[in-house]
C-alpha cells in the first residue's frame, strides 16, 4: 500500500490526469463533502454556513449536494460577511447547535479572527466551564497556486497559537474523512486547514476508511513511512512533499522516517520524541513561513525535553520564503519547500554530499 | 478579496438551477416597477437625489413625563403596585450598587467597574418586559436586566471580587457577568461581537419546533460602528432571526458624543435600510421601554424577524473607571440628566402620586441597600480565592496533556515551598 501511495505521489507529477489504481480511491474533496455529509445525516444540530455553500455547492464544491439533500435550514449561504458568519456560528454553537463555518479561502478569515480567537476559543473558560462552543471552522489554507500574496498563506501558526482552539491540518482522503467527523463531534472549537491543491486529488482508501464509523483521534500523528536515518516531520502539502523526497533519499541509502503531523495543536509530540530517538535527526518540512512557525515549535519542543540529548546534529526547517507570495510561477515555486530542498537539507544535516 | 471570489466563480460555475427570487410578485408589470433583482423600484425621469434631510427622523415613544405623568390614559401600561414597586426597587439597588462599587474600585479594592447611571430604565423596562427564557446578550453596561433576573448583591460582588465563590470562577474582569441559569451569556470585552453572535442564538432558536424564546442583543450607539454591528443587522434581516437588537444611545462612545459618531438618524435610522422593523423610545421612560418591548418580542416570535430597537438616554455614568469624563462635557449639561431628566426621578414621580412611594421610604431603602452591599463587600473581600489550579480549568472541555502536567507540576512546587505561599487564601482543590 505504501509503495502504491509514492508510485501514485510520483506518477502525479508528469500527469495531471488520475489512473485507476489497484486500490479503492477518493479525492480529498469527496472524503470532505461525505465526512460533512454523514455527520450531518447523524446529528440533527450539526448545520453548514459560509458563502456560496448552497446551491452554487461550495466555491471548492466541498458542501456538493448537501444543500439539495438538506435544505435552506442546514446548509446556509451567507451574505459576505466573514466576521458576520463566523459571530452567526459561534452564538449558535453557544446555543446548542454544531455549525461548520466555511470559510471561501482561510485567506479571508482575517476578517474574522475576533469571533475565531476571541469568542470561540475563549467562552468556555470565560464562562467557567458552562457554555461551551462546539465548532468547525474549515476552507483551504496555504498557497493555492497562481493567485499570489493575499491568496497564499498557511494559518497553521496564526490559530495554534491561541489555548482553546484545536487546529487540525490534514493531508490525504484518510486524514480529511477521519479528522474532519472528529472535529465536528468534537466539544471544542477546531480550525480545520484544508489545502486547495489536494482537493482533486485520489489517495487509496480501504473499507475501514470509508466506513460511516471511521473517526481519526485528534492530536496524533501519522507515521507515513518508517526509517532509520532521518525524521522528517510535515503537514498538509508538505507531506507529499516529504514523501517525494523520501523516494529521492532512498536511492541514495537514505532512509527517512516521514510523520504527517495531522494535528498542530495539540501537537503530537510523543511520536516526534520517539521517531528522533531512533533516527537521531530532524527536519521539519512545512509550506509556512519559517519565524515563529510549525517548526520552529518542534524545535523548541525537543530542546526542552530529555529527546534534544539524542540528536546527533541541529535540527533544519525547511519553511516557505520569508516573503508574501509571488506571484511569477518561477518565483512561486521557488518560494515553497520542494522536494529537492528537504533532500538537500537533510544531506546537510547527515553531513553526506551525494 | 474579491477579486478571487469571482475569479473563482468563473472558473468553477457549474451548472445550477436559477434561484427563486422570493420577493418576486407575480402582479408585477413587464417594466414599471423595475425587475431588477437588486431592488424593487419604480422608475423616475429626473435624476433625483434622495437626501437625508427628506427622510424623517423616527420619532421617540414615550408615555410618562418629567413630572411622572401618563400623558395618553391608553399607554399606561396598567402594571401593579407590586410591579411598579419591583422596578423602582430594581432601579435603585442597582444605582446604589454602582456608587458603592465604583468608590471600592477608586479605593483599589477591585481592578475595574462600570455604573449604569443613567440608563436604569432601559435595563428595567426591558428586562421586565421579557420572559426570564429569553437569552440576553449583553455588552457589559446592562446590569440592571441581572438585578430584575434575580442576580443577587452577593453575586454580583463575589464576580467583582473574583473569590472562590464567584460563579465565573474568578476567570472575567469586573462587571463582566455571565449566568446560564440567568440565560445571560458572559460579557465579551472586543465591542460588537455579540452582535452577530446574538443573531446566530437566534437562528438556532428559529429551528426548535414551536420556539418561544427570543434573544436581546444589547450594545451602544459607539459599538454600531462596528463591522460586526452591520454583519448582525444585514444577518438577522436575511436569516429572519427573532432577535431584539437593542441599542442604548447614551450619547457617548467614552468621549466620543453621537454626533461624532454618525451623521444620520441615530441608529433606529439604519433599521429601515436593512428591512428591518425598527422602534425608538425614550430609554428614560421606564413605562415607554417596558410597552415597546412588548410589542417588539411579541413581534419577533410571530413572525421570525428581527427589530431594531433603539432607547434614548444619556450616559451620566462615566464610561468606566479608567474614564474622566469633567474632561469632555459640561457639569450642568449633566446635571439636567441627574435630576429631571434621570429614570429613577420620574418613576418616583409617578409612585407618589400613585400613593406608593414617598420619600421616608426611599431613605429606608436605599440605607437598607447600603448597608447589604458595604456587608457583602468585606465578606466578599474575605472570601477565599478558588483553587489556583483552576487557572488550567476549562481551556478545552477535557484538559490536555501539556496542561495537565504543568497543573500537577505547580501542585508538587506548592507542596513543596508552602512557606512561600500563603495558601489559606485560596481553596485547597
Amino acid at each position: 500500500m505504501l509503495s502504491i501511495t509514492l508510485k501514485s505521489l510520483v506518477r502525479r507529477q508528469f500527469s495531471t490526469t488520475p489512473k485507476a489504481l489497484a486500490a479503492k480511491t477518493m479525492t480529498v474533496r469527496d472524503a470532505l463533502n461525505s465526512a460533512i455529509d454523514e455527520e450531518m445525516e447523524k446529528d440533527e444540530r450539526v448545520y453548514i454556513l459560509g458563502e456560496e455553500v448552497a446551491q452554487y455547492d461550495g466555491a471548492y464544491k466541498i458542501s456538493r449536494g448537501l444543500w439539495k439533500k438538506y435544505g435552506d435550514k442546514r446548509v446556509i449561504d451567507t451574505p459576505i460577511t466573514e466576521m458576520g458568519f463566523a459571530g452567526i456560528a459561534v452564538g449558535s454553537a453557544m446555543a446548542g447547535l454544531r455549525p461548520i463555518c466555511e470559510f471561501m479561502t482561510f485567506n479571508f478569515s482575517m476578517q474574522a479572527i475576533d469571533h475565531v480567537i476571541n469568542s470561540a476559543a475563549k467562552t468556555f473558560y470565560m464562562s467557567a466551564g458552562t457554555v461551551n462552543v462546539p465548532i468547525v471552522f474549515r476552507g483551504p489554507n496555504g498557497a493555492a497556486a497562481g493567485v499570489a500574496a493575499q491568496h497564499s498563506q498557511c494559518f497553521a501558526a496564526w490559530y495554534a497559537h491561541c489555548p482553546g482552539l484545536k487546529v487540525i491540518s490534514p493531508y490525504d482522503a484518510e486524514d480529511c474523512r477521519g479528522l474532519l467527523k472528529a472535529a465536528i463531534r468534537d466539544p471544542d472549537p477546531v480550525v480545520f486547514l484544508e489545502n486547495e491543491l489536494l482537493y482533486g486529488v485520489s489517495y487509496p482508501v480501504d473499507e475501514k476508511i470509508t466506513s460511516k464509523d471511521f473517526v481519526l483521534p485528534i492530536g496524533k500523528a501519522k507515521i507515513m513511512k518508517p526509517g532509520k536515518d532521518v525524521t522528517i516531520v510535515a503537514h498538509s502539502k508538505a507531506v507529499e512533499t516529504s514523501l517525494l523526497a523520501a523516494a529521492e533519499l532512498a536511492k541514495i541509502g537514505i532512509e527517512a522516517e516521514i510523520i504527517n503531523l495531522r494535528s498542530i495543536r495539540p501537537l503530537d509530540t510523543a511520536t516526534i520524541f520517539n521517531s528522533i530517538k531512533k533516527t537521531h535527526h530532524l527536519i521539519t518540512v512545512e509550506q509556512g513561513w519559517p519565524q515563529h512557525g510549525v517548526g520552529s515549535e518542534i524545535c523548541a519542543r525537543v530542546m526542552e525535553d530529555e529527546t534534544f540529548f539524542h540528536l546527533d546534529a541541529p535540527v533544519w526547517r525547511v519553511c516557505g520564503v520569508d516573503v508574501p507570495m509571488p506571484y511569477t510561477k518561477t518565483l512561486e515555486i521557488n518560494a515553497l519547500p520542494q522536494p529537492k530542498d528537504v533532500v538537500q537539507a537533510v544531506q546537510k544535516i547527515l553531513g553526506k554530499k551525494k | 478579496m474579491s477579486f478571487l471570489r469571482n475569479s473563482i466563480k468563473l472558473l468553477r460555475t457549474a451548472p445550477v438551477a436559477p434561484r427563486t427570487f422570493r420577493c418576486f410578485s407575480s402582479q408585477v408589470k413587464a417594466d414599471d416597477p423595475s425587475q431588477f433583482p437588486g431592488a424593487h423600484a419604480p422608475f423616475v425621469s429626473a435624476p433625483t437625489l434622495t437626501l437625508p434631510e427628506a427622510v424623517a427622523p423616527i420619532p421617540i415613544y414615550r408615555v410618562m413625563n418629567r413630572e411622572g405623568t401618563i400623558e395618553d390614559a391608553s399607554q399606561d401600561p396598567k402594571l401593579s403596585q407590586e410591579v411598579v414597586e419591583k422596578m423602582f426597587r430594581s432601579m435603585i439597588s442597582l444605582n446604589t450598587m454602582d456608587k458603592i462599587l465604583y468608590e471600592s474600585q477608586r479605593q483599589g479594592r477591585i481592578s475595574f467597574y462600570m455604573t449604569n447611571f443613567g440608563e436604569e430604565a432601559s435595563h428595567i423596562g426591558s428586562a421586565a418586559a421579557l420572559e426570564n427564557k429569553d437569552l440576553i446578550y449583553g455588552q457589559y453596561r446592562e446590569a440592571g436586566v441581572l438585578v430584575w433576573r434575580g442576580f443577587s448583591i452577593e453575586q454580583f460582588i463575589d464576580q467583582c471580587y473574583g473569590n472562590c465563590e464567584d460563579i465565573g470562577k474568578g476567570k472575567q474582569m469586573p462587571v463582566h457577568y455571565g449566568s446560564k441559569d440567568l440565560n445571560f451569556v458572559t460579557i465579551s470585552s472586543p465591542l460588537a461581537t455579540q452582535m452577530p453572535q446574538a443573531v446566530g442564538a437566534a437562528y438556532a432558536f428559529k429551528r426548535q419546533p414551536n420556539n418561544d424564546r427570543c434573544v436581546v442583543c444589547y450594545f451602544g450607539e459607539g459599538a454600531a460602528s462596528e463591522g460586526d454591528a452591520h454583519a448582525a443587522f444585514n444577518f438577522a434581516a436575511t436569516l429572519d432571526c427573532p432577535v431584539i437588537l437593542f441599542c442604548r444611545n447614551n450619547g457617548f462612545a467614552i468621549s466620543t458624543p453621537s454626533h461624532e459618531q454618525y451623521a444620520g438618524d441615530g441608529i433606529a435610522g439604519r433599521g429601515p435600510a436593512y428591512g428591518i422593523a425598527t422602534i425608538r423610545v425614550d430609554g428614560t421612560d421606564v413605562f415607554a421601554v417596558y410597552n415597546a418591548m412588548k410589542v417588539a418580542r411579541e413581534y419577533v416570535l410571530k413572525h421570525n424577524k428581527p427589530i431594531v430597537f433603539e432607547a434614548m438616554a444619556y450616559r451620566v455614568s462615566h464610561h468606566s473607571t479608567s474614564d474622566d469624563s469633567t474632561a469632555y462635557r459640561k457639569a450642568e449639561e449633566l446635571e439636567v440628566w441627574n435630576t429631571v431628566e434621570s429614570p429613577i426621578s420620574k418613576l418616583k414621580n409617578y409612585m407618589i402620586k400613585k400613593g406608593w412611594w414617598n420619600e421616608e421610604a426611599e431613605t429606608e431603602f436605599v440605607k437598607d441597600i447600603r448597608k447589604q452591599v458595604l456587608k457583602q463587600i468585606n465578606v466578599s473581600e474575605k472570601k477565599q480565592k478558588g483553587y489556583y489550579g483552576e487557572m488550567f480549568q476549562d481551556v478545552y472541555e477535557e484538559m490536555p496533556k501539556h496542561l495537565k502536567e504543568q497543573l500537577k507540576q505547580l501542585e508538587e512546587h506548592v507542596s513543596k515551598n508552602k512557606q512561600h505561599y500563603s495558601l489559606n487564601e485560596f481553596k485547597s482543590k
